[in-house]
């Protein structure tokens, strides 16, 4: 497990360093359309082919990777702080705060994030550059994906609360700030740590999900969400096999996150 | 010589030709309505032409008017009457007689205000009641308050209903009559045994015992379907879906040349739209639109995304109108260079390769369009790089359609939208409530109380002269002057025109898609199933 763990790593760090370095490694612009070479197979100068549009998709996967990359790490750390921050005091504090925070995780769970999200995605301002057009769909998701985790933190505060390590400390005559920081906060890092790496692959597939019904990044930014579009359409696949790149490089990139979880967290 | 191969081929087909079997398409959605008079959903319209018996046809193929209950008619007292002369010897589908009474019983339905319909409304030329006068059994007149232009064609929409018939709008004349409907999953019309046309030997029409429509939303499976030979047309299809057959059976796909779709797009002009003054006045200025117009390559537009089943649009009417058409006398030509120097001409400068107005602000705007369009979404791509050739930055944003919608109809919080226009109707009449300043859907700046510009108020002029005419070439000199103006002013920068594509199945013989809808099954009576070998030698 520690061998496939260190290659997961390898993989993930090789992928990381070369989507960082797009603008060196990317062949040209990735949103350049060239027009006379609409469609085409893979080639010496368009080693995936190009897109409907005759866009490089080497050059996209490559961009794509990058900004899905970065930015669900980004949106699944701040979903996991809001996390810990409602649902673990919620969890050490129990009584009606943990009421409360309970009925809202409920509501916040039962809300449909896709109809939510096109109501965001409508009040937004039109004019918003398609970079921070992508900046601001993962800040969405990561503002409206801390429930979920939020809930299974709060157990696992609320059992902490309970267990005899924190009856110890109490006893101590530890309470307050000091009980929680010392005494909770480190033996719920398994589990924070664990939320968020599971958190991270679910944002990567919730902006595919939405980039498959054209609401996710906007043109011509690409992402793995708009770049599996294409994927829609069985019949491409078969005379097209390379445009399942990204999709490739996406189960790679969850299943490295997958392996990432130490075994001892796995348990947990 | 082509036409007489294909009446050659009809002649065959129809000696060959057995009664019977299922014809199977798909509707895209759910009917809304049964009731012929109050249609106004695709899925109710395509049940209406199969079932409708209509006084007047406009043939599909010709475009011009051909006799159908009536065999004759005359429009007098200077266009606000028409005198019906009629086909004896015909029968509802429930074998009630068609006579004058049910003319003045469907015109009497049709006028009721309190049936909202709106195929009612286009016969609505002033303040007055409709009458109808019953001369004869097999004559009658309708009168109207004022003079309705394009009258006859109007028509074309009206299945008539049987006054004595206990089933009232249910009892029908057309080829077809509504058996069965399963709401969600199909509607089931079978053969109207009392219908009346005969085709060359005397054999009483249709040749089909019934067609099932299929409600099916997803195109894929339609397409997936059609291609296993459980449907046997597809009525519209899309470019890269006729491609993509055309590469693996091209004798499956039709291309029937252009439709009277198009897309186009536009500058939000409405004073009170919020968004910053200095960007009105780019979007006012004819400059700024024809120069956009201008550095927009239309043919490579066809070229990529319709696979070069579209023709580059040149203005409101389609080619596929004969009539009505107006070629422009200065046509856009793709000419980006020349574009950015008229904005230069025009106070607009460069700096660092981007475009600035005189006060300094970026050329930047945003343009909206409906979000899973992939036609769309894939222009939208192709204007923002043309565009950032001549240093305009272009933010597309994909909204729901029912965003989009308020967005452009309701709060006007919007720049730049792109989107499609679907003509119904060749009478350039139906486009009132566009072109009429004062008009809901007069998109760049609608429901206006005095028209904001004097081309504006042009047009207005125009267009209500052309519908107060009944000379139809005098009504097409009007209209000729209303495309040259929009040509001009660009208030709408049409950018292609889509060709009408269908696919069929080899079974289906003595199919001729038009380019107006409904393209694949305009004569439905005369379709024939057929085993394959046989269809592939005829077609």
């Amino acid at each position: 497990m520690k061998r496939l763990r260190q290659i997961a790593i390898g993989v993930l760090a090789l992928i990381f360093a070369v989507s960082l370095f797009a603008n060196f490694v990317a062949p040209a612009p990735y949103a350049m359309q060239f027009r006379d070479f609409v469609s085409s197979p893979a080639s010496r100068h368009f080693l995936l082919g190009t897109d409907e549009l005759g866009r490089d998709r080497w050059s996209r996967l490559l961009y794509g990777t990058r900004i899905s990359l970065l930015l669900a790490p980004a949106a699944a750390l701040l979903s996991t702080i809001m996390a810990v921050l409602i649902g673990g005091i919620a969890g050490y504090l129990g009584g009606w705060w943990d009421r409360i925070v309970l009925r809202i995780i409920d509501i916040f769970l039962s809300i449909p994030w896709l109809f939510l999200f096109l109501i965001v995605r409508a009040m937004l301002p039109l004019n918003t550059p398609p970079l921070e057009s992508v900046v601001l769909t993962f800040s969405v998701m990561g503002l409206l994906g801390w429930a979920a985790p939020a809930r299974i933190i709060r157990a696992g505060a609320q059992s902490l609360r309970n267990s005899d390590l924190v009856l110890h400390a109490r006893a101590c005559g530890c309470r307050g700030l000091r009980l929680l920081l010392v005494h909770i906060a480190p033996n719920l890092k398994p589990v924070v740590w664990a939320q968020f790496w599971i958190a991270v692959p679910t944002f990567i597939l919730g902006e595919a999900s939405l980039g498959l019904i054209g609401l996710g990044v906007a043109e011509p930014l690409p992402s793995w969400g708009n770049l599996l579009r294409e994927l829609a359409n069985p019949q491409v696949l078969m005379s097209n096999p390379w445009v399942l790149a990204p999709l490739g490089v996406l189960v790679v990139v969850v299943s490295c996150f997958q392996f990432l979880l130490p075994q001892k967290e796995f348990a947990q | 010589m082509k036409r007489l191969l294909l009446s050659f081929a009809f002649a065959a087909a129809s000696l060959m030709a057995q009664w019977g079997g299922e014809l199977r398409f798909c509707l895209r959605s759910e009917p809304k309505t049964f009731h012929p008079l109050q249609v106004e959903d695709d899925a109710s319209e395509t049940v209406r032409y199969l079932t409708g018996g209509v006084l007047i046809r406009v043939n599909r193929l010709t475009q011009a008017l051909e006799p159908e209950l009536a065999t004759s008619w005359k429009i007098t007292q200077h266009g606000t009457a028409i005198v019906f002369q009629l086909r004896h010897n015909v029968t509802f589908s429930d074998g009630t007689p068609f006579t004058a009474e049910d003319v003045a019983f469907t015109m009497r339905a049709l006028m009721d205000p309190a049936l909202h319909s709106a195929t009612g409304d286009a016969f609505r030329s002033g303040s007055g009641e409709v009458r109808t006068m019953v001369a004869a059994d097999d004559r009658v007149t309708i009168v109207f308050p004022a003079p309705v232009a394009g009258l006859e064609r109007l028509f074309d929409q009206v299945p008539m209903l049987s006054s004595r018939s206990p089933q009232k709008d249910m009892a029908v004349a057309g080829p077809f009559v509504l058996d069965k409907y399963t709401p969600g999953y199909e509607v089931l019309l079978k053969r109207n045994s009392h219908y009346w046309k005969t085709d060359a030997t005397g054999r009483r029409l249709p040749y089909l015992d019934a067609i099932r429509l299929e409600i099916q939303q997803n195109r894929e499976i339609e397409v997936a379907r059609f291609q296993r030979g459980e449907l046997h047309l597809i009525n519209s299809i899309e470019p890269e879906v006729f491609h993509r057959l055309s590469a693996q059976t091209p004798s499956l796909v039709y291309d029937a040349g252009p439709s009277l779709e198009s897309e186009m797009m536009w500058f939000n002009q409405n004073p009170s739209a919020a968004i910053p003054d200095y960007k009105k006045a780019w979007f006012r200025s004819k400059i700024f639109r024809r120069a956009i117009s201008a550095s927009i390559n239309r043919a490579d537009m066809c070229r990529v995304i319709y696979f070069g089943h579209a023709q580059p649009a040149t203005g409101p009417i389609s080619p596929a109108n004969r009539f009505w058409y107006r070629a422009p006398s200065k046509p856009q030509a793709y000419n980006p260079a020349e574009a950015r120097q008229r904005l230069l001409q025009d106070g607009f400068h460069l700096e660092d390769g981007a475009l600035h107005d005189r006060e300094g602000h970026p050329v930047e705007f945003s343009l909206v369009t409906n979000a899973g369009n992939k036609v769309r979404e894939r222009m939208a791509a192709m204007i923002q790089q043309d565009l950032e050739a001549i240093g305009i930055k272009v933010n597309v944003v994909t909204l729901d359609f029912r965003s989009l919608i308020e967005r452009i109809s309701q709060n006007f919080r919007y720049e730049a939208c792109l989107l499609g226009l679907t003509n119904y109707d060749l009478d350039p009449n139906s486009q009132m409530n566009v072109w009429l300043s004062s008009a809901s859907n007069h998109q760049w700046y609608p429901s206006q109380a005095q028209p904001a510009t004097v081309w504006e108020a042009e047009i207005d002029r125009l267009m209500r002269a052309q519908a107060s005419t009944v000379v139809r070439e005098k009504r097409k000199q009007y209209f000729d002057k209303v495309q040259e103006i929009v040509s001009d002013e660009a208030p709408f920068l049409y950018l292609v025109t889509k060709n009408s594509l269908s696919a069929l199945s080899p079974k289906l013989l003595n199919a001729s898609p038009a380019m107006i809808r409904p393209q694949a099954y305009w004569n439905a009576e005369n379709l024939i199933l057929s085993p394959a070998q046989l269809a592939s030698n005829v077609r």
